[in-house]
């Protein structure tokens, strides 16, 4: 499967956005070659600020640049910009509503040999706590810069994640995406797997596994976490009558709790969770961590099994 | 309960100035030395009326500030009451957003609300909430109350004049307990970085915080030096002069190539004896009885 990174098509679009939009702003931490940036810089180093290491300064700038009728997009990496900053993201762009684009690179455990202080695992948690973020993980580079693309056109404020390594290309060029709403990757019968981020590229191998063991799995992408797509998921789980939802993240707060606590009211059905559990993880390599810790096809398709079981 | 109006806050009516819409880049009060003194006093009285009459609040963070924020509405700052969104405004910040009753108090007598509104303060459903809320109060410019953000909200609020080529001021009024936060530090540093001569902070140094003595909790002096260092430029005064805070903003607005800071050397509760430099009145209100006495000693 080709490959591609949504870190370089993130810094890509900015600078597209940045051609089209002369009050789009790009705010850095210093890792502009890292998050890419760096190519916006490079284009309109006036419009670009490099705040240094000071991530929460970053996001008092940018409510102020937000106030000033601009459209500020900040970018560091994922674990700096939510878990250092959340006092910052709650009271200057969550609670005054402010046109704020959060993007993070490096989340989740896939960062690697960085180890746990750069493994972003909690960040979807408390950016889907902070009340009118848009909250959107792409799975894939072509989501990325249309997911990117969206939040420069919707007003308020947004956290996207990006990942570190390149990630499997699953969607065509032309891709037609809306925010808030979930996409049927592949149809099925006896269980549908729910998958966001880097994790939909493994629902759908989990899928053929599974195919080839007369298991029809449904694979829905949930590219918007917040707001979540509650028709969509309450459709499949009627229709399906199991669940598994898999994520690069901890089990608390994230995909898994927020469609567990939608279908606890609407549609209960034998649910499984694929993530990280409760603990930190380690160096390695990305796809060691993943094994490791239990966001591979096969540990879906393990839950899948025990999830239509339960049927 | 105190009842706002029982309190009998007297005031005066503003003096009246001819206003001139959006043309001038002068403030459409303009009141004298001694105008600005007797309305320091009025929205002093309001204070105390507001957070006894609310039952909870700090008075002595917004009596230390009383002054410059009366310098800066009735003198300084360019702005529309009839516009709060004016877009050639200056901007004030309140980051030590506790003194919120300082600001409503200087808004509703420069016309932003009704003054019978400041009653409200604190309660359920009002605009006035107990730290400033951006989305509420016409004339507020950024929701506070977390300690250390307002001076990284101001600079991009300064940038964003730059940017645009608008020659609005921004300006932010921190406490000196918020200068043991470590963000207004690294707002410091991006100020200075970012050559932001358009904005001027301004630091109550009222010597206190919650708990007692800023010199024993967490000693900030050297201060005068510690801003110079991260390079800006200093103007040391008394906070309740008005000729020095007055020449003060002057001078920032003539500094070429870096942010003013303004350590504004104050007295926590000033105005009323019981409250001046007593630890008590950071967050508590005064009671019927201390309101009264409070409202009698501020004439």
């Amino acid at each position: 499967m080709a490959e591609a990174s949504t870190r370089e098509i993130y810094g890509k679009t900015l600078v597209e956005l940045g051609r089209q939009n002369k009050d789009i702003i790009v705010l850095d931490a210093d890792v502009s070659p890292s998050t890419m940036t760096n190519f916006f810089a490079r284009e309109f180093p006036e419009r670009f600020f490099n705040c240094g290491l000071q991530e929460q300064n970053m996001i008092g700038i940018a409510a102020g640049l937000a106030a000033s009728g601009k459209t500020v997009f900040a970018s560091t990496f994922a674990v700096f910009v939510v878990c250092r900053c959340f006092d910052q993201l709650r009271l200057c762009i969550s609670q005054p509503n402010l046109n704020v684009k959060i993007v993070a690179t490096h989340g989740g455990i896939s960062v690697g040999e960085d180890g746990t202080s750069h493994q972003a695992i909690e960040d979807l948690a408390l950016c889907c706590a902070l009340p009118g973020f848009t909250v959107v993980v792409p799975a894939d580079a072509i989501e990325t810069a249309v997911a990117v693309r969206a939040a420069a056109d919707t007003y308020g404020p947004f956290y996207i994640r990006l990942s570190r390594p390149k990630t499997p290309i699953i969607y065509p060029e032309g891709y037609h995406f809306t925010l808030g709403k979930a996409v049927t990757m592949k149809q099925g019968k006896d269980v549908t797997i729910m998958a966001t981020g880097i994790m939909v590229a493994k629902a759908l191998e989990a899928a053929d596994i599974l195919a080839r063991q007369n298991i029809d799995c449904r694979v829905i992408n949930i590219h918007t976490l917040k707001p979540l797509d509650e028709a969509a998921i309450v459709k499949a789980a009627s229709e399906t009558g199991a669940v598994v939802v898999a994520e690069e993240h901890l089990a608390q707060g994230g995909l898994g709790s927020r469609v567990a606590q939608i279908l606890a009211k609407e549609k209960p059905v034998p649910m499984e969770f694929v993530n990280l559990g409760d603990r930190y993880a380690m160096s390695g390599k990305a796809e060691e961590l993943l094994q490791r810790y239990g966001l591979t096809p096969t540990d879906i398709e393990e839950l899948v099994k025990s999830a239509v079981k339960r049927k | 309960m105190v009842s706002h109006f029982e309190l009998k806050c007297t005031t005066q009516p503003m003096p009246k100035r001819a206003f001139v819409r959006n043309a001038s880049p002068s403030n459409k009060f303009n009141l004298s030395t001694a105008e600005l003194k007797e309305t320091a006093k009025m929205l002093r009285r309001h204070v105390i009326t507001m957070i006894a009459t609310a039952g909870s609040g700090h008075p002595g963070g917004s009596l230390s500030a009383a002054d410059i924020i009366t310098a800066l509405y009735f003198r300084i700052l360019r702005h529309d009451p009839e516009n709060p969104q004016w877009s050639e405004r200056d901007r004030f910040v309140l980051s030590k957003g506790h003194a919120a009753p300082i600001l409503y108090a200087a808004l509703a007598e420069a016309g932003y609300f009704p003054v019978a509104e400041l009653a409200t303060l604190r309660r359920l459903d009002s605009r006035l909430q107990g730290h400033t809320d951006r989305n509420l109060t016409p004339g507020v410019e950024m929701s506070a109350g977390s300690l250390g953000i307002g001076l990284s909200f101001a600079i991009g609020v300064a940038l964003a004049a730059r940017l645009d080529s608008k020659t609005y001021r921004t300006y932010a009024l921190l406490s000196d307990g918020e200068c043991e936060e470590g963000q207004t530090w690294e707002a410091a540093l991006a100020a200075a970085q970012f050559n932001l001569d358009n904005l001027t902070a301004m630091v109550d140094c009222n010597g206190m915080q919650l708990s007692g003595w800023t010199r024993d909790i967490m000693n900030l002096e050297p201060l005068i030096r510690k801003w110079q260092a991260f390079g800006w430029h200093v103007i040391d005064i008394d906070g309740h002069d008005f000729d020095q805070i007055l020449a003060a903003f002057l001078k920032a607005d003539k500094m070429k190539g870096k942010p003013t800071v303004i350590t504004a050397r104050t007295i926590k509760g000033k105005g009323v004896s019981f409250m001046e430099n007593n630890v008590v009145f950071h967050g508590k209100a005064p009671t019927r009885e201390e309101a009264e006495k409070a409202l009698k000693e501020l004439g």
